[in-house]
């Protein structure tokens, strides 16, 4: 594909994910060769300076967060974060689908950096089929002995996005309620029965095998420099071509529309897109011109998230839109936190309001300092993020919510 | 030590300490809903949500560590905003009912409301609608006024060890259920009434109590539980001359023994002490019929019967049964009797059978 720079998908559809003899013919298993030899303290060291940055959405530098595991403890776990729950995102999917094997080397080359002997891939709910895609994979891994008495088991979500929040989904595996944990402490100090635990998503891990093998600063080469490397995106929507790319992170978001999308559907005129899932800013046609990394997509108000694009065309109605949202997250939060539990119902209830057009514009300020709340005093992630395709919305759409009030 | 400025106040804390009590201790009266200090911390009422100087996000106090060099505000303007939201949602959906409420009085949800002039919400729209019918004598749950803290549940686990209740469905549909959503009766639920202790609400109230009184109404009497030998401290909440409730006391320098927690006994079981059934003075049969008596009547009759009963067949022929419901002082006390006036070993207790 024109335009694309496919390092974790270079292989796709040319070997078979579940089987780690194909993976090791196309180079696989070389970066953890080269982890193995290396002292964990290098080892960390250059997964810091290949820049490599979390990819499910926070975008926490991944080397610091396994430097924040402590050496003296006995018991230490890799958790993968493969609940995937932003609606429109399925790169984790496809990269399971496509090079599997590369997530489990990546998950063993972690293990070896903080010295973990167990490792848990957390798979999405809705996802049934990955199971066994992922356990024939780790156990065609295992016998051909590449990832050496590093056990990796598959546990499955039920389907609750907040399961998606690290210490959420901890709390699932251990068979409680997923709900978040307050932080500190972090995972990497007390995390999965109360050990010591790395949680990267998919990507994070996949990533890794290439850094190792083609050194830190190969890594730290492509794309944006605060965020360096490829970075898989979903388009969906009103695009003619929707479908998954990975791109180095310097790509910009037009031409991850025009170009590799096709652009708009039916010769219509772009509205708005959304990037990093429902919990993502709405941008506007004047912001396009962004690089889809991180930085500079806060830059502008957005956050590149899990990489999910969806696009909307002239003809959708924007209220709407942000009304399903919101309903989504009522039915989401997990209930735990007052803010995200009793602000998420209100917020859909306005919302709903205003898009049957029996809101008056006082309701745009209840539901402006509704969102300020839940931003500033919600537990965790789902709650804070909640508000954002609200205030993204009405930031650069007012319009579309003034005409639908009643004003007298 | 750290070093710390809480309202302009500067502080030194040990390291370790959690936020809120380094407020506590600048003074600073920052409020909370979860929090308890005999509980595991939960973090979610967000309450005491405090803005600290270079922090994205307010703070939950009860869960933020202390960091050197802190600069801290308890009541700026994004700290009360977000107070005062949490409270208006709270009372968008709550049964506003405190004209009739047994909680009014000593009700944080009320307190706080009053403290930051939220009277009314702008959030009201649809209601919580969670039954509150719970066939059982002792424990009322309405839920409608559930504020979602969790103490009730953290209590019940971590106090009592009954894991009877714990959090059913979420987002707003989230309640305090029990297994299946059953009866409390066919549930582990011991009754102790350790929810209703902790609830800061009128969510969970007690049946017996109701409509007896409230808190402001009643003088506390602190007293020993009579009802067995372990020495639980409670509070007879007596209104009128009269015993309408039991409350605990948690602070451990009047409550060493139990600290606040109680058993369905002494919580629930203080009716007896206003019955018509209950002996006011000794009784003494004769010709099989029983008269009132003074105590020293009573207590020489019972002397001399045990002398010459002694005198007549010796003193193996007299035993002692004593019971679990007196305290272990008194049990001592009777033993001794036994030993040391009547001269016998023949000694018992119902506790041993």
């Amino acid at each position: 594909m024109a335009n694309e720079k496919r390092v974790l998908l270079e292989y796709a559809d040319q070997i078979d994910p579940r089987k780690a003899e194909d993976y090791i013919k196309v180079g696989g298993y070389k970066g953890l060769e080269k982890a193995r030899s290396m002292n964990r303290r290098d080892l960390i060291e250059e997964v810091k300076k290949s820049g490599l940055r979390g990819r499910g959405g926070a975008g926490f530098n991944a080397g610091m967060k396994w430097s924040f595991v402590p050496q003296y403890a006995d018991t230490k776990y890799v958790v993968c974060n493969f609940d995937e729950g932003e609606p429109g995102t399925y790169k984790d999917r496809i990269i399971c689908e496509k090079n599997a094997q590369a997530l489990l080397e990546g998950m063993a080359i972690c293990a070896t950096a903080i010295d973990s002997k167990q490792g848990y891939i957390y798979c999405r709910g809705e996802y049934p089929f990955m199971v066994k895609l992922l356990n024939d994979a780790v156990q065609s891994a295992k016998a051909s002995g590449a990832l050496g008495d590093f056990d990796i088991e598959i546990r499955m979500g039920a389907g609750a996005y907040v399961c998606g929040e690290e210490t959420a989904l901890i709390e699932s595996i251990e068979g409680h309620r997923g709900e978040p944990r307050f932080k500190p402490p972090f995972p990497g100090v007390s995390g999965l029965w109360s050990q010591p635990t790395v949680v990267n998503n998919v990507e994070t891990f996949a990533c890794l095998p290439y850094i190792l093998t083609n050194g830190a600063d190969w890594f730290a080469g492509i794309g944006a420099a605060s965020y360096p490397g490829t970075k898989v995106i979903t388009l969906t929507g009103d695009i003619e071509n929707p479908t998954y790319f990975e791109v180095p992170t310097d790509y910009l978001l037009r031409d991850v529309i025009y170009k590799l999308g096709g652009g708009i559907k039916d010769g219509k005129k772009f509205k708005a897109v959304q990037v990093g899932g429902t919990s993502g800013a709405f941008i506007p046609e004047q912001n396009l011109d962004t690089p889809i990394d991180f930085d500079s997509m806060a830059a502008i108000g957005a956050s590149l998230g899990s990489g999910a694009v969806l696009v909307l065309d002239e003809s959708r109605d924007i209220v709407d839109v942000v009304t399903r949202i919101s309903k989504f997250f009522e039915h989401e939060s997990c209930g735990k936190c007052n803010p995200c539990r009793e602000g998420t119902w209100r917020c859909r209830e306005i919302m709903e309001r205003i898009n049957a057009g029996k809101a008056c514009p006082e309701d745009i300020e209840k539901l402006t300092v509704l969102s300020r709340v839940m931003k500033n005093a919600a537990l965790c992630g789902l709650g804070q993020a909640a508000p954002i395709p609200i205030d993204s919305t009405l930031k650069y759409f007012k319009q579309e919510y003034s005409c639908k009030l009643i004003t007298l | 030590m750290l070093n710390l400025t809480i309202n302009g106040q500067a502080i030194q804390v040990p390291r370790g300490t959690m936020l809120l009590d380094a407020c506590q201790m600048a003074g600073a009266d920052v409020p909370t809903f979860c929090y308890d200090p005999q509980l595991h911390l939960a973090g979610s009422c967000r309450m005491c949500v405090v803005e600290v100087q270079g922090r994205h996000n307010l703070q939950a106090s009860c869960v933020t560590p202390c960091v050197d060099n802190m600069v801290v505000d308890t009541e700026s303007p994004a700290t009360v905003e977000a107070r005062k939201i949490i409270l208006e949602l709270l009372l968008a959906r709550h049964n506003i009912n405190c004209h009739v409420c047994e909680k009014t009085g000593e009700c944080k949800l009320q307190d706080y409301c009053y403290r930051y002039g939220v009277d009314d919400s702008r959030f009201a729209g649809e209601k919580g609608h969670f039954t509150s019918e719970d066939p059982n004598p002792f424990i009322e749950r309405d839920y409608d006024k559930c504020i979602m803290c969790t103490r009730c549940v953290r209590a019940c686990d971590e106090i009592t060890g009954a894991q009877a209740i714990s959090v059913k469905d979420r987002g707003h549909h989230a309640k305090i259920s029990t297994v299946f959503d059953g009866k409390l009766a066919d549930s582990t639920c011991v009754f102790c009434g350790q929810c209703i202790m902790v609830c800061p609400v009128g969510a969970l109230s007690s049946k017996v109590s109701m409509n007896k009184g409230r808190a402001y109404q009643c003088e506390k009497v602190l007293t020993t539980c009579t009802y067995c030998g372990t020495g639980c401290t409670l509070e007879l909440n007596v209104k009128d001359n009269q015993v309408v409730g039991v409350s605990s006391n948690r602070d451990p320098v009047y409550s060493p023994v139990n600290q606040g927690a109680l058993c369905v006994k002494g919580r629930f079981g203080w009716d007896f002490i206003h019955s018509e059934d209950r002996l006011t003075t000794p009784l003494i049969k004769e010709n099989g019929q029983f008269r009132a008596a003074s105590w020293e009547e009573a207590l020489d009759l019972a002397a001399s019967k045990l002398k010459s009963i002694k005198t007549e067949y010796g003193p193996d022929s007299i035993a002692l049964f004593s019971s679990a419901r007196v305290t272990n002082e008194e049990n001592y006390l009777a033993q001794k009797m036994m030993r040391a006036a009547i001269g016998t070993n023949n000694v018992d207790h119902c506790a041993r059978l």
